[in-house]
């Protein structure tokens, strides 16, 4: 030990390496710009003190705010073990897949979770942005898929969450074939008189949003949220022209009749089981109220027999694994 | 006049001589018709050998021929006492995606397709075969009308994509396509798909997700356009060729990812040098693919139609 030691290099140190305090206390709003300290951050479920502007929310912190006493339970969904493309841009798809995947410790952009909402069973579909832009692959169609069979199982709503680029370029035709796959899957909750609800959140475009996300019996969005299916710049470009104020956002698309709801992120939870208790009444009515026989409870749940029983017979082949 | 595309070059030349030819008497030995025919059997050789080899990017620009035959030139050559249905009866009528109910080979079918015209007037009626929401809502309409007569569905695919304009947002382009997608899905009447030129993304899906699903050799069926791939992957558009590479959008690619069902083979030089061989075809495609699934009972071709979309490229995913 000695002079060197002890004090210059410490001192270099200082001078070199970042101090303690890390550099995301402070979060700017991206809107009105106002400094936000993290814990208020956090507490307002991000959503801005200021101008009430709603930022990206982590799926996982999405789950938690949604289910009774934050607890869920995640379904294992199968994963992409191949390139089918060989797909390569500037990287290769498989690196970009390892990124991510090491990036947000998921493994695709969707995430399929179960649990109690308001003492009621639900299943919800959220995809995660941060996983390359929750772009739509084969996974995510497959996952989506799940998430309505296991919907169908328990007699439960499926609440899907959207946020994404569109399809999956690195998955070519594939990813274009997950719009009927995933439009298939909401169909099947549908058939079983089940509610397919879907909250909207920054951003939901391209692909998914013409697909699944605006096949919603009920409609949400949350306030602020763009939701389109060109992109901005795409549609400058073809008509040269500005594009008005507001366009594509949660407002707009209310305004002209393509939403049912802009909820605040604060009352999202409340809205989802005041919806699911209201759409579900006549339903809980007939299972609890033993007035005729079985066969013909069974009829009212399902005027289309034929056609439920059809798509139960692949469904028990595709039976998710639930945890 | 035919447009020659940039690969076609040795082609254009030959063309150039043979026509020159033409104008010409025989001098002395020099017979002018044996000229012509040896010329044509070099042109041939020369159509041969380039479109023996095409390169992703050459078949997008085939696929993209101004002089291909579209939409109308199937429907008029196809489909006898062919009568246009119009409007979506919400808001307007859209050019841009043609149908009606005609007689193919005899039986009564709903044939609906996208346009996109062969000149600049036409072009812009058509809106060069991009589809509004109101297209996409008329397709809905005609293929509910098809179902509610048993009629079987033929759809013609030839779309850049779907339009991205402020009006089609506002009047829910997506909410169109899906909901078009999902009556395809529902429907309990055969449907036979050709992508007749262009593939164009969710415009495309949007009339195709059916029984049967065919592409003529030269058309190009993708989620995005190499252009636009180009530019956000790589970003930049001077890339498209490398992007239609990595697409894998050819008729071969598409059948062996189990997309489509088969190909249906261009004549020599693609369908824009023989258009009545090339609509031929076509119809021999479509009324094949109509036999194969003919014994089927409406509930047996909706699942059909719902097990190819859910099973699809299962096995690239973990079980």
């Amino acid at each position: 030990m000695n002079w060197l030691t002890n004090y210059v290099r410490p001192k270099i140190r200082a001078l070199v390496e970042k101090n303690d305090v890390p550099d995301n206390l402070w979060h700017q709003c991206p809107s009105c710009e106002q400094m936000i300290f993290h814990r208020e951050l956090e507490a307002s479920l991000r959503v801005c003190g200021h101008c009430g502007h709603h930022m990206r929310l982590p799926a996982k912190e999405r789950l938690e705010l949604l289910f009774d006493d934050g607890e869920y339970q995640t379904v294992e969904l199968p994963k992409l073990t191949a390139d089918p493309l060989k797909f390569r841009d500037r990287k290769r798809y498989t690196d970009r897949l390892k990124e991510s995947r090491a990036s947000t410790g998921e493994e695709d952009a969707m995430i399929v979770a179960h649990g109690e909402m308001g003492g009621r069973n639900v299943v919800v579909a959220i995809m995660n942005f941060a996983f390359m832009g929750g772009s739509m692959g084969l996974a995510l169609g497959k996952a989506l898929l799940t998430a309505a069979r296991l919907a169908v199982l328990q007699e439960a709503p499926l609440i899907c969450f959207t946020s994404s680029g569109g399809a999956r370029m690195q998955e070519g035709i594939l990813s274009l074939m997950q719009m009927p796959r995933t439009i298939i899957a909401v169909d099947e909750v549908k058939e079983a008189h089940l509610p397919y609800i879907t909250v909207l959140t920054d951003p939901t475009t391209g692909g998914v949003t013409a697909s699944f996300a605006m096949l919603g019996d009920i409609a949400i969005a949350e306030p602020g949220a763009v939701i389109g299916f060109a992109g901005a710049r795409v549609i400058e470009e073809t008509i040269r022209e500005k594009l008005p104020e507001g366009f594509q956002r949660a407002e707009y698309l209310l305004e002209h009749g393509m939403i049912d709801r802009v909820v605040h992120r604060r009352q999202l939870r409340d809205e989802l089981i005041r919806i699911s208790n209201l759409l579900l009444e006549s339903r809980a009515a007939a299972d609890v109220v033993p007035l005729i026989s079985d066969s013909s409870k069974k009829n009212k749940k399902n005027p289309e027999t034929p056609e439920a029983s059809n798509d139960k017979e692949s469904g028990s082949e595709e039976r998710p694994a639930a945890e | 006049m035919t447009t020659f595309l940039e690969f076609e070059k040795p082609v254009a030349e030959l063309e150039g001589k043979m026509e020159e030819l033409r104008h010409m008497s025989d001098i002395g030995d020099i017979k002018i018709a044996d000229e012509l025919s040896k010329l044509q059997g070099r042109i041939d050789r020369s159509l041969t050998q380039i479109y023996a080899k095409l390169s992703p990017w050459q078949t997008v620009m085939v696929a993209r021929h101004p002089d291909r035959p579209h939409c109308i030139d199937y429907i008029s050559s196809l489909i006898d006492e062919f009568t246009p249905l119009a409007g979506d009866r919400v808001f307007a009528e859209d050019a841009a995606i043609l149908g009606g109910l005609g007689r193919f080979r005899g039986r009564s079918v709903v044939v609906i397709g996208q346009e996109k015209g062969n000149d600049t007037e036409t072009r812009v009626k058509h809106n060069f075969g991009m589809a509004r929401p109101e297209g996409y809502r008329k397709a809905q309409r005609l293929m509910n009308l098809a179902e509610q007569f048993s009629l079987p569905i033929i759809t013609l695919v030839d779309t850049p994509g779907a339009y991205p304009g402020i009006g089609a947002e506002e009047r829910g382009q997506a909410e169109a396509i899906a909901r078009s997608i999902e009556v395809c899905l529902d429907l309990h009447v055969p449907m036979v798909s050709v992508v007749i030129g262009e593939g164009g993304s969710g415009g495309a899906i949007a009339i195709a997700a059916a029984n049967r699903v065919l592409m003529m050799q030269h058309s190009v069926y993708s989620v995005i356009s190499p252009e636009g791939c180009a530019s956000i992957l790589w970003r930049s558009a001077d890339h498209a060729e490398e992007a239609a590479d990595a697409l894998k959008l050819t008729a071969e690619d598409l059948l062996r990812l189990g997309v489509i069902d088969a190909i249906i083979p261009e004549p020599l030089g693609a369908a824009h040098r023989d258009r009545d061989d090339t609509i031929k075809r076509v119809g021999d495609g479509i009324e094949e693919a109509l036999k194969e699934i003919d014994g089927m009972d409406g509930a047996a071709l909706r699942t059909q139609r719902r097990e190819r979309f859910i099973t699809l490229g299962n096995d690239a995913l973990s079980s």
